[in-house]
C-alpha cells in the first residue's frame, strides 16, 4: 500500500518535471533528466549484461554440463569454466542438482565460434590501452562489414524489387475507382523516384516532373505527420489519466500538492534570477 | 443371419488385430527449392471416423515430441538440418480415442548454397552491382560527373560558419541507432566532413551519441577529420560522449544540451524514432539553423516541419558524395541514377504487360 503511495508520488513528480520544460529549464528538469539519463545507461548495461553477454556468449561456450561426464577437451575447457567461477561465481554458476554437480550457463548447445565474437568484444576493451587500442578498429570493421552485407538483401528484396512488383499495376482494371487509384500510385512512384535523380539538373519539363514527385512527397509526409499527431495525443491523455487518478484521496493528493510546490518554487526562482540579472545589470 | 454374424465377427478380428489400422500412412518429404533446407511436406492418409491427427517428431535421442494437432492431411514444418528425423501420426476420434498409428520414413534435410526462389534477386545484385562498378570506374578515370545543387547539403558550411561567428558550439547527433544501420553509418560519414568544417573554423564541436560503438567510431572519424585540417591540437576526446541506450533518456540529455549550450548549428543525421520532433522542437526553440537527415521515411515529416534543412531519404545518403567530391562515391551516385533509370523503364513495362492482363513480366520481380 504505502509503496503503491509513494510510487504515485515518484511517478507524478517526474511527470510533472518532465512537462516544467514547457516552461522553461529548471532544477525540476535537470533533476529528473539526470535521474531518467542515469537509470537508464545503468539499467541497458545491466540488462545487455544479463540478457546477451551472459546466456548468450558464456552460455554457448559453456551450456550447463554434468562435470562427471566431462571427457577430453571438454575436461579442460570446462576447467576453464571452474577458474572464472571461482573469480565472479554469480556470472559463472556451479549448482548441485541430486548430488550431481553441473557446470555451465542454460541449455543451449555448445558453439565454439563464439568465441570470434568474445574476442572482437574483447578488443573493444583494448581502447581502454592506447598502445593495443588499434585492435578494436577490427571490432568496428566487423559490425560495419557484416551489417552492410546483411543489409544489402533484404533493401533490395524489400525496397527495389518488392516495390516494383507492387508498382505493376494495369491503368485500367474496369473498375474507374480502381483505376484511378493505380494511375495516381504510378505516377506519384515514377515522379518521386524522379526527384532522387541527382546526376541530372532538374530543368525544363524534369524540373515539372521533379515537382510533382517532391509535391507526392508532401502529401505523404502532411498525412504520416498528422497521424504521429494523434498518437502522441492519445500517449498525453494517458499521462493526464494517470495524473487525475493520483490526485485522489487514496494517493495523497499527490497530483495537486506536487505541482502545487513546484509552481511555487518555479516562481521564486524566477524572482530570485530577475533579481541577480538586474543587480547585475 | 448367420453370415452377418461372422461378418461382424470377422470386422471385430480386423479391427482388434490392427488390419483397419493399415490404411493410415505418414509421408515426409524434403522441400528441395528452400534455401535454409530445413522444410519439409508432411501428408497423410485418412482414416475414417478420425476427428484429428496427432503428429510427432522424432529427436536425437529417439524420444518424440508433438509438432501439431491437425485435422489437415498435408502441411509443412521444419526439422533441424542434418539430423535424422521421422514422423508419427496418431489418428484420434472425438473421444481422443487412438484409432491407428503410423511412422514415417527417416529424413534427413541439409542447408543449400543456392535458393532458385530468389533467382531475380541474385540477378538483379549483380546487375545493379556492375552499373555502380562501372561508374566508380569511369569516375576513377576523371570523367566529370555533375550533381544538381542539394540546398541542405549547400547550407553545412554556412550553418558552422554562423557558429563560428556566433561563438557558439556545432551539435552533431548521429541517431540513436547502432552502427548495423546504414544510416549510422551514412551520419558517421557526414560527421567527417562536419568535423572538417568546424577544425577549419575552429569552432567547438560536440557529438553526443546513444551507442557505445558509435562512440568510437565517432571519435575515430573526429579525429581523423581534426589531423587531416591539421588541427590535432583541437581534437578532445570528449567532444563525442556517451549518454545512455535508452531513447527518450537520450532525447531528454540531448534537449537539455540545447537549452544550456545553445548551440548555433544542429546537425540530426542518422537513424530516428519518435525522439525526433522533440529534439528537431527544442533546436527550432533555442534558435539553432538545424540541417536533419535521415532515411526514415516516418520521421522526415517531423524534420521537414521544425527544422531548416532536411535530407530526404537518397539525399541523406548522397550526402557524403556531395560533401566531398571522392570520385568513387560520385560514380556511385550516377550509378544508382542509372539503376533508378532502369527500374522505372521495367515499371513502364509491367504496366504495360498488366495493362493487357499479361502478367509473366510481373512475375519476374515475384518476392519468396
Amino acid at each position: 500500500m504505502y509503496i503503491g503511495i509513494l510510487g504515485a508520488w515518484v511517478a507524478v513528480f517526474l511527470t510533472l518535471s518532465i512537462l516544467s520544460y514547457l516552461y522553461k529549464d529548471n532544477v525540476f528538469y535537470k533533476l529528473s533528466e539526470h535521474i531518467f539519463v542515469g537509470v537508464s545507461a545503468a539499467h541497458w548495461a545491466t540488462i545487455a549484461f544479463w540478457n546477451q553477454v551472459q546466456p548468450n556468449l558464456f552460455g554457448r561456450l559453456w551450456p550447463q554440463a554434468e562435470v562427471a561426464a566431462l571427457e577430453g577437451f571438454n575436461k579442460f575447457w570446462y576447467g576453464i569454466y571452474h577458474v572464472l567461477h571461482v573469480l565472479f561465481e554469480k556470472v559463472f554458476p556451479e549448482e548441485t542438482i541430486n548430488g550431481v554437480l553441473y557446470r555451465g550457463i542454460g541449455d543451449q548447445p555448445q558453439n565454439l565460434s563464439y568465441l570470434i565474437a568474445f574476442i572482437l568484444g574483447v578488443f573493444m576493451l583494448f581502447r581502454l590501452i592506447p598502445k593495443i587500442g588499434w585492435l578494436s578498429r577490427w571490432s568496428l570493421a566487423y559490425v560495419i562489414g557484416m551489417a552492410a552485407g546483411l543489409r544489402l538483401y533484404g533493401y533490395m528484396s524489400s525496397d527495389v524489387i518488392g516495390q516494383i512488383h507492387a508498382t505493376m499495376l494495369p491503368l485500367w482494371t474496369g473498375n474507374l475507382g480502381e483505376s484511378i487509384n493505380n494511375i495516381i500510385l504510378i505516377v506519384g512512384v515514377l515522379t518521386g523516384l524522379f526527384y532522387f535523380f541527382f546526376s541530372v539538373e532538374h530543368k525544363g519539363a524534369l524540373k515539372i516532373v521533379s515537382r510533382i514527385g517532391i509535391y507526392f512527397l508532401m502529401v505523404y509526409f502532411g498525412a504520416s505527420f498528422g497521424f504521429a499527431v494523434m498518437g502522441r495525443i492519445s500517449l498525453l491523455i494517458g499521462r493526464f489519466n494517470d495524473l487525475i487518478e493520483y490526485s485522489g484521496k487514496q494517493y495523497g493528493f499527490a497530483t495537486p500538492i506536487l505541482l502545487l510546490i513546484m509552481v511555487a518554487v518555479l516562481i521564486l526562482s524566477g524572482r530570485k534570477e530577475k533579481k541577480n540579472k538586474e543587480a547585475e545589470a | 443371419m448367420t453370415i452377418k454374424r461372422i461378418g461382424w465377427l470377422l470386422a471385430i478380428i480386423s479391427v482388434s488385430s490392427g488390419l483397419a489400422f493399415a490404411e493410415l500412412s505418414i509421408n515426409a518429404e524434403v522441400v528441395h527449392t528452400e534455401a535454409d533446407g530445413n522444410k519439409v511436406i508432411i501428408t497423410l492418409t485418412p482414416v475414417p471416423n478420425a476427428s484429428s491427427y496427432l503428429i510427432q517428431k522424432s529427436l536425437e535421442s529417439g524420444e518424440w515430441v508433438s509438432v501439431i494437432e491437425t485435422r489437415d492431411l498435408e502441411f509443412n514444418t521444419n526439422i533441424e538440418n542434418d539430423i535424422s528425423t521421422r514422423f508419427k501420426v496418431t489418428a484420434l476420434d472425438v473421444n481422443r480415442n487412438v484409432l491407428a498409428e503410423a511412422v514415417s520414413e527417416a529424413i534427413t534435410t541439409e542447408a543449400k548454397w543456392f535458393n532458385i526462389k530468389r533467382l531475380n534477386r541474385f540477378i538483379a545484385l549483380i546487375l545493379i552491382s556492375g552499373i555502380i562498378l562501372y561508374y566508380i570506374t569511369r569516375a576513377r578515370l576523371n570523367k566529370k560527373i555533375y550533381l544538381r545543387p542539394v540546398a541542405g547539403l549547400q547550407a553545412f558550411e554556412e550553418a558552422v560558419g554562423r557558429a563560428t561567428e556566433m561563438g557558439r558550439s556545432v551539435l552533431f547527433v548521429p541517431g540513436i541507432m547502432d552502427l548495423d544501420q546504414v544510416e549510422t553509418i551514412s551520419g558517421l560519414i557526414i560527421l567527417g566532413h562536419v568535423a572538417k568544417m568546424t577544425a577549419r573554423y575552429e569552432a567547438d564541436l560536440n557529438v553526443p551519441v546513444s551507442r557505445s560503438l558509435v562512440m568510437e567510431s565517432g571519435r575515430e572519424t573526429v579525429q581523423a577529420s581534426y589531423i587531416s585540417e591539421g588541427r590535432p591540437d583541437l581534437y578532445s576526446q570528449d567532444m563525442v560522449h556517451y549518454y545512455t541506450d535508452d531513447q527518450f533518456a537520450f532525447a531528454a540529455a540531448v534537449d537539455g544540451v540545447m537549452l544550456r549550450e545553445k548551440p548555433a548549428a544542429v546537425f540530426l543525421q542518422g537513424k530516428f524514432y519518435a525522439e525526433s520532433l522533440i529534439m528537431a522542437e527544442t533546436g527550432n526553440s533555442i534558435g539553432a539553423i538545424q540541417i536533419a537527415g535521415t532515411g526514415s521515411p516516418s520521421q522526415i515529416p517531423f524534420f521537414v516541419t521544425a527544422c531548416d534543412y532536411t535530407l530526404i531519404g537518397e539525399e541523406f545518403f548522397a550526402a557524403s558524395a556531395y560533401l566531398g567530391s571522392d570520385p568513387k562515391l560520385l560514380g556511385s551516385i550516377k550509378g544508382q541514377d542509372i539503376v533508378k533509370a532502369i527500374l522505372m523503364v521495367c515499371i513502364g513495362i509491367g504496366i504495360l504487360f498488366e495493362t493487357f492482363n499479361v502478367h509473366f513480366f510481373k512475375n519476374l520481380f515475384l518476392g519468396s
